[in-house]
């Protein structure tokens, strides 16, 4: 257990590609970590995003800034690597959660199971973003990717739909099924969900 | 065998039509308005003419054919919800004079399943009801074979008219309403689809299903009674408000959306599920599928006509023949 971060945290450098020492230097024990964020078009974004990589003692080893595509609710994604040790990880993903950063993933054994599933209701008068956001708390899961088709437009009397995938913790995806029925159930939404148990 | 066979729809005609060739004889055939009644064997084709030309099967009562001799009675009526009757009724009189009964209307085992339960004990006679899952499935039968105390679940499409519309919608890009009046059109679907389309149907199968899989683990009439099942604790949604739109979104994942219903010892569900476009479940049309879970022989899937009169006849008359 490294005892105090060093340097203060503000003035801690985020890119250092050369430096894998951090923290007293445990190197053993750090282990590298692949996070993907959503950030909004916004200035200072990534900063703030990143800062809290460099509170928790954790060595940014790499950033992809996509700049050019945006994830399905607009936002910019970013994809960084980083080198911790096991015991911030899970605090690290928390400060990110705090300070409003999706996080989308964080590594494929944060994530290790994926369940689809495809909604039907009256999906954008409902607020659709507001829908995934509460789904992604409530959850514990992350919306990977979204698809919506809604061919009568908003404000139609006809269903729309929308196809999620969804990565849950391994082993979750029953419990994750059952909190978007709750959270699609407030807004009279249908859900379609693969079955359970089915070979 | 002498059979009395009460309904003359769809499956109780065919029952009786089939009868001889199955060996049986029947001695009774009812509706709702008349019977006819012979102990040397009713002249099946004469009275079925009589009734496709509007006039009555024969000159009794329909209660003459309960009150007549025969070992088997087949109880065809239309299925009842709630109390089941008159088909609970009919069952109860013919335990009482120790005769055998073969369901193929649902309500009795669907929603008073001790009740029958209890009346099969005290009699002589057997009760059976393969024809109520599955049509021509040998669901009951196979579950029964593996031993039900080992089965954890059984599941699968049995609505053949959901399955039509839900396969058309995905095959043909069309939506419910249309797909729901082609099928109107061609007979799948009834003028009121509602009991097919809401999952009602399903939901009683698998009512069913879920009463034989807890009584394997009841040691008396009392448990089952604790345990039983009824429709009212079934979790039931119907694919009336799905939109083409779910389907090709499912599609383009190389899904598709049926209706599925499960029984397990936890309880019944019946609801459109996504399943892989490939995979077991997704068959097509009116053909419906039962998949089987067993502690050691893994997954079963038995495919084939989940309705029809002389498909659900024939499980009829395999009930018949376990009781020879």
């Amino acid at each position: 257990m490294p005892s105090e971060p060093t340097p203060a945290p503000d003035e801690q450098p985020v890119a250092s590609e050369e430096a894998p020492e951090t923290d007293g230097g445990h190197e053993t024990e750090l282990q590298a970590h692949t996070i993907r964020l959503e950030l909004v078009d916004e200035p200072g974004q990534l900063l703030a995003a990143l800062k809290p990589i460099a509170d928790n003692g954790a060595n940014l080893l790499s950033i992809f800034h996509e700049r050019g595509s945006l994830t399905p609710r607009g936002r910019i994604p970013v994809e960084v690597d980083i080198e911790c040790p096991p015991d911030r990880f899970e605090g690290l993903l928390e400060d990110l959660r705090d300070r409003g950063v999706n996080v989308i993933q964080a590594d494929a054994e944060e994530y290790g199971d994926e369940v689809t599933v495809v909604l039907v209701g009256h999906l954008v008068d409902t607020d659709l973003s507001d829908t995934l956001k509460k789904i992604q708390d409530c959850s514990g899961a992350s919306v990977a990717d979204i698809d919506l088709s809604a061919p009568a437009g908003a404000g139609s009397s006809a269903h729309s739909s929308a196809r999620l995938r969804l990565r849950a913790h391994a082993g979750e995806t029953a419990r994750v099924v059952e909190t978007v029925r709750k959270v699609a159930a407030e807004k009279d939404i249908d859900v379609i969900a693969p079955l359970e148990g089915s070979r | 065998m002498r059979l009395c066979v009460l309904g003359a729809g769809a499956v109780g005609r065919s029952v009786a039509e089939l009868a001889p060739e199955y060996g049986h004889e029947v001695t009774a055939l009812a509706d709702s308005s008349s019977a006819v009644v012979d102990p040397d064997g009713v002249d099946v084709e004469a009275a079925l003419a009589r009734k496709d030309a509007g006039e009555a099967l024969g000159g009794g009562e329909p209660g003459d054919a309960l009150a007549s001799e025969y070992d088997v009675l087949v109880e065809a009526t239309p299925t009842t919800l709630g109390d089941a009757e008159p088909g609970f009724s009919h069952l109860r009189t013919a335990l009482e004079r120790d005769n055998h009964v073969v369901l193929a209307n649902k309500g009795p085992v669907a929603e008073r399943y001790a009740d029958v339960r209890a009346l099969e004990a005290d009699s002589a006679g057997e009760v059976y009801f393969e024809a109520t899952v599955g049509g021509a499935i040998p669901v009951c039968a196979t579950v029964d074979d593996l031993g039900a105390e080992h089965v954890s679940a059984v599941r699968g499409v049995l609505n053949g008219t959901a399955n039509f519309v839900l396969s058309r919608m995905a095959a043909e890009g069309l939506d419910y309403d249309h797909v729901l009046a082609e099928a109107q059109d061609l007979g799948v679907a009834e003028a009121d689809p509602s009991f097919d389309v809401e999952g009602t149907d399903a939901a009683l199968k698998c009512v069913i299903l879920a009463n034989v899989l807890r009584e394997a683990d009841c040691d008396s009439l009392d448990e089952l009674r604790e345990v039983e099942v009824t429709l009212a604790d079934a979790d039931v949604e119907g694919i009336r408000d799905i939109p083409g739109s779910a389907l090709e979104l499912a599609a383009e994942d190389g899904r598709t959306v049926r209706l599925v219903g499960e029984a397990t010892r936890d309880g019944v569900s019946v609801g459109p599920r996504l399943v892989p476009e490939n995979g077991t479940l997704s068959v097509t049309g009116t053909r419906n599928i039962v998949e089987i879970d067993h502690e050691y022989a893994g997954g079963l899937a038995i495919s084939g006509r989940g309705a029809g009169g002389e498909e659900t006849a024939s499980a009829v008359l395999a009930d018949v023949a376990r009781l020879e």
